[in-house]
C-alpha cells in the first residue's frame, strides 16, 4: 500500500529533540495539577484550564481540550466563540494569561511558536499565512526541510542546498495528494483562495506531524475539494495516527471526519462528546444554530 | 535653577522645529501611506523658491505666497500623479526608495538649474529674525524662536483637529488603508490621495521657510538633518499621534541643549552626543516601544483582486537566448581580464577597482533586502567598520592587511548580530529607520575616534602583500578584489539557492507561516544580518585598501541611502544585479566627475530620478531588460504561440500579467461556455468576476 504521503521513516516521538524542554514531572508542582487525575498515558495535546482577556472581553476563560493520537476533534462555536484565539493560545502566537499545553506529556506552553511546531504540532490559518512569491512545491520543500533539519548554513556552503531527489519526489507526492499539480509551479499569490488553503494543508503535512492544528480548511473550496480534505484527514488519523483538532463550520464536514465534538460559546466550553449528541443537546443548537 | 533654565529653554524653539517637520511626516504618513524621507526636500525646494523671489526683488509676501501657496502644493500633486499614485499599498520598500530617490534629485535638481552658490541670510517671513522681543530667565527670546513655537503649536493642533474630525481626514486615513476599499464606499481615491500630497506638500512648504532662516545660509543639507532629528520626534507619537510627537519634538530639544551644556566642551563627545542623540532616543524608541514590534503591515483586505505582482525571476526563456547570452557573458568577462591586465590605463583600473569593491558591497544588500526583505540603512556604516578595524591593525599592530581585513569582516559581523537582537522584531519602515539612527550614531559618534575612523582626516590602510607577491599596484590589487568578489558572489549564489534562501524565502513570504512550520524568524534575522554586515564589512576593507586612506566621510548615512537606492534600481533581487550596480555605480561617477563643475550634482539627479522609476519595475533594469530581450527573442523564435495561460485557464477576460483569470465574464452567461459550464468552483475567476463587476479592477480588454 502507498503511504499516505512520503513521509519517509516515521520519527519516533522521542526522537524529536526540542532543545532544552523540561520534562513535564520536573515542572509539576501546582496544586492544581496534582489533583488532576490523568490516565497513565498522556494524551497528545493537551490544553489545561486556558484563560486570555483582551482588555475588558474575556475571549477564553478556564477552557479545556484534549487530543489524543489518530482522533479528530472538531472544535465550533459561533464566530467570536474562541476557537482562533484557543488555537493561538495553544500554538503560543498569543500568549494566554493562564493555563498550561501539554504535548505527549511534556510542558510546551513556554516554548516560542516555532519550537512547538518542531515537536511536531503543525497548523493552517484562518486568515491565509502561505508565502507570497513562493510556489507550492516550494512551500512542500522548505516544510520537508525545516521539520527534518537537513540543512542549514554550513550544508549551504558546500554546494549542497539544492532539493534532493527524496525531497522532490516527496512534494511530488504531497502535490498530487491535495489535488495542486497543475498550479505546483505557480505562485501562490495568483492562486484561488481555496487552492492557497490546500498549500496550507500540504505545508503542514509536510512536517509528518504529531498533532494538526487546522483552523476552518474548508472555507473557499468547492464541494469536491472539502470531500478531498476530509478524505485526507481521516486517513492521515488512521495510517499515521495523527491527532486533528479542526475548527470548522461546515457541521456536514464536522460530522462526517470527526469522532469527538468540543463546542465554544463566549470563551467557554458549553459541551463535549460524540458528535451526534453534542449536535443534539439544546444548549448547543441555541448558542451555534440559534434554535433551540 | 537658572543655569537649568539657561540651558533648557533654548530648546523649546528647537524642539518645535523637530515637531514641526515631524508633524509633516506623520501627516503624509497617516494620510498617504508614505513614510516620507523627501519632507525635508520639499522643504528646501519651498526655501529656494522664496530666496529667489525674494532675491529678485519681490515682496517678501509675494514671495511666501508663491512658494507656499503655488510652488509647494504644485509639487505635492506633481509627486502624487507622477509617482505615489502607483504605490498606494505597497510595501514599504517600494515606497522608500522614490522617497530616498526624491531625497537627492530635488536638491540636485535646484543645483543644476539655478547653479550650487551658496545662498546667504535666508529671509524671515513673520517677526524679525535677529529682534529681541523679551528675556526670560535673562535668556533673549528673539522673532525667529518666537514665531516658530507659535506656528508649530498651531499647526500641530490644527491638524490633530482636521484628521480626527473632519470627513476628509476620514477619507485620508480610509484610502490608506485600503484604497479600493474606500472606493468601493464611495471615496474618490485618486482625489483623496492627491489631496494628502498636496496638504503634506503644502506643510512643508510652510516649514521650509519658516524654517530656513534658522541657519545662516540656505542648504539642503540642514534640511535633511532636520528631517533625520524629527524622525525621532515622530517615533515618540509611533508615527501616528500628533500631539505626542509635538512634545517628543520639544523633549528632544531641550535635551539636546542641556547635553551641550553640561558636557565637557571640545570634546568628542560633545561634539557628537548632542547631533546624535535624536537618534540614540530613535533607536531606544524603535526597540521600546511595543506599538513597532508589530511585524504585519496593514494588508489591504482587497489585494486579492490585485494582479499577482510580476514573479522576479524570468518565467523561462528561449534556449537560443539562454546559451547566446550566456557564451557572450563569458566572452566578455574573459576580454575584460585581457584587457584590464594589458592596456587599460591606470584611472580606469581604479574605477573598476572601486566598482568590485562596491559590488561586494552590494551583495549584501542582496542578501538582505533582496532574499530577506528587510531594509538596512546602514550598509556603509558595516563598509566603514570593516575598513577602520583593517586600517587600525595594520597601521597599530603591525598585521598584514589582509588578516586586517578578515578581522574587519568578522567585527563588523559581530557588530551586525549585536545590532540585529534589539531589531530583529522591527520590520520595513521601522527597521529601516532603526538602521539608519544606528548608522547615524556610528558615524557621529564612533567614527571620529581617533582609535577608529580619525574623523574627517581619516586612517591610511596600505595595499596588501601576500609573501613575495605585492599588490601594491592597482592592476594586481583588482585582480585580488576579483577573487574576492567571486568568492563572496559564490558564497550568496548558495544560500540563496539552498536551505537559508528557501528558508528567507518564507519568512518574506509569511512571518507566521514559517514560524508555525518550525523556522526560527528570530534566530534566521540575526544570522542575515551579521552575515550581511560581514560581506560589507569585507567591501569596505578592500575599499580602504584601493583607496589607501579612509575617512568617517566615506562612510556616512547618506552613503547607506545612495547604496540602497542603487542596488534598489539596478536589481536587488539577483547577484548579477549588485555586481552590475557595483560597476555602472563607479563608472557613472568617474564619467560625471569629468564635466564641469556645474555638473558635479548630476550623480545625484540621475540616481535620484532612475530611483522614480522603481515604482514601475521593482524587478530593477537588469530583469527588465532581460525580460525585455526574452520577450523579444520569444516572438523571434515564435515560441510563444498557442502556448496555455499560466493557469491553465482559458484566454480573454481581464489579464493577470501573463496568467488569465474571468474568462470575458458577462453576466447573462451565455456568451462564455466555460461560465455556463457544469460548475462554478473556486480558481476559476469567480472573484475576479465580481472584482470586475464592483469596478476596482481594470478589465483587460
Amino acid at each position: 500500500m502507498r503511504a499516505l504521503y512520503a513521509g519517509g521513516v516515521r520519527k519516533g516521538a522521542s526522537v524529536r529533540a526540542g532543545g532544552s524542554i523540561r520534562s513535564r514531572t520536573s515542572v509539576a508542582g501546582s496544586a492544581a495539577e496534582e489533583g488532576t487525575s490523568r490516565a497513565a498515558e498522556p494524551s497528545l495535546l493537551e490544553a489545561q484550564r486556558i484563560s486570555k482577556r483582551f482588555g475588558g472581553l474575556s475571549a477564553l476563560a478556564d477552557v479545556s481540550l484534549s487530543v489524543n493520537a489518530g482522533e479528530i476533534v472538531g472544535l465550533v462555536g459561533p464566530n467570536g466563540a474562541g476557537k482562533t484565539t484557543l488555537f493561538n493560545c495553544m500554538l503560543g502566537v498569543v500568549r494566554p494569561d493562564s493555563g498550561l499545553v501539554y504535548l505527549q506529556g511534556r510542558r510546551i506552553d513556554s516554548m516560542p511558536v516555532w519550537k512547538r511546531s518542531r515537536l511536531g504540532i503543525a497548523r493552517t490559518f484562518q486568515r491565509l499565512e502561505v508565502f507570497t512569491g513562493m510556489t507550492p512545491r516550494e512551500h512542500f520543500i522548505v516544510a520537508m526541510r525545516v521539520s527534518r533539519r537537513q540543512g542549514g548554513l554550513f550544508k549551504d556552503l558546500m554546494g549542497r542546498g539544492l532539493p534532493t531527489a527524496p525531497e522532490q519526489a516527496a512534494a511530488q507526492e504531497m502535490l498530487d495528494l491535495v489535488g495542486l499539480v497543475e498550479v505546483a509551479d505557480v505562485t501562490v499569490e495568483a492562486l484561488s483562495l481555496g487552492h492557497a488553503r490546500l498549500v496550507e494543508l500540504g505545508r503542514a503535512l509536510m512536517l509528518d506531524p504529531l498533532v494538526l492544528m487546522l483552523d476552518e480548511p474548508s472555507s473557499g473550496l468547492d464541494g469536491r475539494e472539502r470531500e478531498m480534505v476530509g478524505a485526507i484527514l481521516k486517513r492521515s488519523g488512521a495510517e499515521r495516527n495523527v491527532g486533528v483538532l479542526l475548527v470548522e463550520h461546515d457541521l456536514q464536514m464536522v460530522s462526517d471526519v470527526a469522532s469527538r465534538l468540543v463546542v465554544l460559546d463566549s470563551g467557554r466550553v458549553i459541551a463535549e462528546g460524540g458528535v451526534a449528541e453534542v449536535l443534539a443537546l439544546p444548549a448547543v443548537r441555541k448558542a451555534y444554530l440559534g434554535t433551540p | 535653577m537658572t543655569q537649568f533654565l539657561q540651558y533648557a529653554l533654548p530648546g523649546v524653539p528647537l524642539g518645535c522645529v523637530y515637531a514641526l517637520m515631524a508633524a509633516g511626516l506623520v501627516l503624509t504618513y497617516r494620510a498617504a501611506g508614505v513614510f516620507n524621507l523627501a519632507f525635508g526636500a520639499q522643504a528646501y525646494i519651498s526655501a529656494v523658491s522664496l530666496y529667489i523671489a525674494v532675491a529678485n526683488g519681490w515682496p517678501i509676501w509675494v514671495g511666501a505666497l508663491l512658494s507656499i501657496g503655488v510652488v509647494s502644493p504644485a509639487l505635492g500633486f506633481v509627486l502624487d500623479r507622477v509617482i505615489f499614485r502607483h504605490t498606494r499599498n505597497a510595501s514599504p520598500f517600494v515606497t522608500l526608495v522614490p522617497a530616498i530617490g526624491l531625497l537627492v534629485v530635488l536638491p540636485s535638481a535646484v543645483d543644476i538649474i539655478f547653479g550650487a552658490g551658496t545662498r546667504i541670510n535666508p529671509p524671515s517671513l513673520f517677526l524679525s529674525a535677529r529682534t529681541v522681543y523679551f528675556s526670560v530667565a535673562g535668556l533673549a527670546v528673539n522673532g525667529t524662536e518666537l514665531s516658530t513655537t507659535i506656528i508649530t503649536v498651531a499647526i500641530v493642533a490644527i491638524l490633530w483637529g482636521a484628521l480626527k474630525f473632519t470627513k476628509l481626514g476620514l477619507a485620508m486615513r480610509a484610502v490608506v488603508e485600503s484604497a479600493r476599499l474606500a472606493e468601493l464606499q464611495g471615496v474618490r481615491s485618486g482625489v483623496i490621495g492627491a489631496m494628502a500630497w498636496i496638504l503634506s506638500s503644502l506643510l512643508a512648504g510652510l516649514a521650509g521657510v519658516l524654517l530656513a532662516p534658522l541657519y545662516a545660509t540656505l542648504s539642503s543639507l540642514n534640511f535633511t538633518d532636520l528631517l533625520v532629528a524629527a524622525i525621532a520626534a515622530a517615533a515618540f507619537g509611533a508615527f501616528v499621534s500628533l500631539p505626542f510627537t509635538l512634545i517628543g519634538g520639544v523633549l528632544l530639544g531641550i535635551a539636546g541643549e542641556m547635553i551641550a551644556g553640561y558636557l565637557p566642551p571640545g570634546s568628542v563627545w560633545s561634539a557628537g552626543l548632542p547631533s546624535a542623540l535624536p537618534f540614540i532616543v530613535l533607536l531606544v524608541m524603535l526597540v521600546v516601544r511595543p506599538t513597532f514590534r508589530v511585524r504585519r503591515e496593514v494588508v489591504d483586505p482587497m489585494q486579492s483582486c490585485e494582479a499577482p505582482p510580476r514573479s522576479l525571476e524570468i518565467p523561462r526563456r528561449a534556449r537560443v537566448v539562454f546559451v547566446g547570452s550566456r557564451a557572450l557573458g563569458a566572452a566578455l568577462a574573459v576580454a575584460f581580464a585581457v584587457s584590464l591586465l594589458t592596456w587599460i590605463p591606470h584611472n580606469w583600473a581604479f574605477t573598476l577597482g572601486q566598482g568590485i569593491v562596491y559590488s561586494i558591497i552590494f551583495l549584501s544588500i542582496v542578501l538582505l533586502t533582496g532574499m530577506s526583505n528587510e531594509i538596512s540603512l546602514a550598509q556603509a556604516t558595516f563598509a566603514g567598520i570593516g575598513a577602520f578595524t583593517a586600517g587600525q591593525l595594520a597601521n597599530h599592530f603591525g598585521f598584514s592587511v589582509l588578516v586586517g581585513a578578515l578581522a574587519g569582516t568578522a567585527v563588523a559581523a559581530a557588530v551586525g548580530a549585536v545590532i540585529a537582537i534589539p531589531t530583529a522584531r522591527l520590520s520595513g519602515i521601522a527597521l529601516a529607520l532603526a538602521t539608519l539612527g544606528f548608522a547615524l550614531v556610528m558615524s557621529d559618534i564612533v567614527f571620529p575616534f581617533s582609535w577608529a575612523g580619525n574623523g574627517g582626516s581619516g586612517i591610511t590602510v596600505p595595499r596588501p602583500q601576500i609573501g613575495p607577491i605585492s599588490f601594491q599596484s592597482t592592476r594586481t590589487f583588482l585582480v585580488l578584489a576579483s577573487v574576492a568578489l567571486l568568492v563572496v558572489a559564490v558564497i550568496v549564489a548558495l544560500l540563496r539557492s539552498g536551505t537559508v534562501g528557501r528558508e528567507l524565502g518564507a519568512i518574506r513570504g509569511s512571518e507566521v507561516g514559517a514560524e508555525s512550520i518550525g523556522i526560527n524568524t528570530r534566530g534566521m534575522r540575526i544570522m542575515t544580518t551579521a552575515l550581511a554586515g560581514g560581506i560589507a564589512g569585507l567591501g569596505g576593507a578592500l575599499y580602504g585598501s584601493l583607496e589607501q586612506s579612509v575617512s568617517a566621510n566615506d562612510f556616512g548615512y547618506e552613503v547607506s541611502l545612495v547604496f540602497v537606492v542603487v542596488v534598489a534600481i539596478v536589481g536587488v533581487r539577483t547577484i548579477s544585479g549588485a555586481i552590475e550596480a557595483g560597476l555602472s555605480f563607479a563608472v557613472l561617477s568617474q564619467v560625471i566627475s569629468t564635466l564641469p563643475s556645474r555638473f558635479s550634482s548630476l550623480l545625484a539627479f540621475i540616481l535620484g530620478l532612475a530611483a522614480l522609476t522603481y515604482v514601475r519595475h521593482p524587478e530593477g533594469v537588469v530583469d527588465f531588460t532581460k525580460r525585455w530581450i526574452a520577450g523579444w527573442a520569444e516572438k523571434l523564435t515564435d515560441r510563444s504561440r498557442g502556448s496555455p495561460g499560466l493557469s491553465g485557464i482559458s484566454p480573454g477576460g481581464s489579464v493577470h500579467g501573463g496568467s488569465v483569470a474571468g474568462d470575458r465574464g458577462d453576466l447573462s452567461g451565455d456568451s462564455a461556455g466555460d461560465l455556463s459550464g457544469d460548475r462554478f468552483g473556486p480558481g476559476e475567476g469567480s472573484w475576479t468576476l465580481f472584482g470586475g463587476i464592483a469596478g476596482p479592477k481594470e478589465g483587460g480588454d
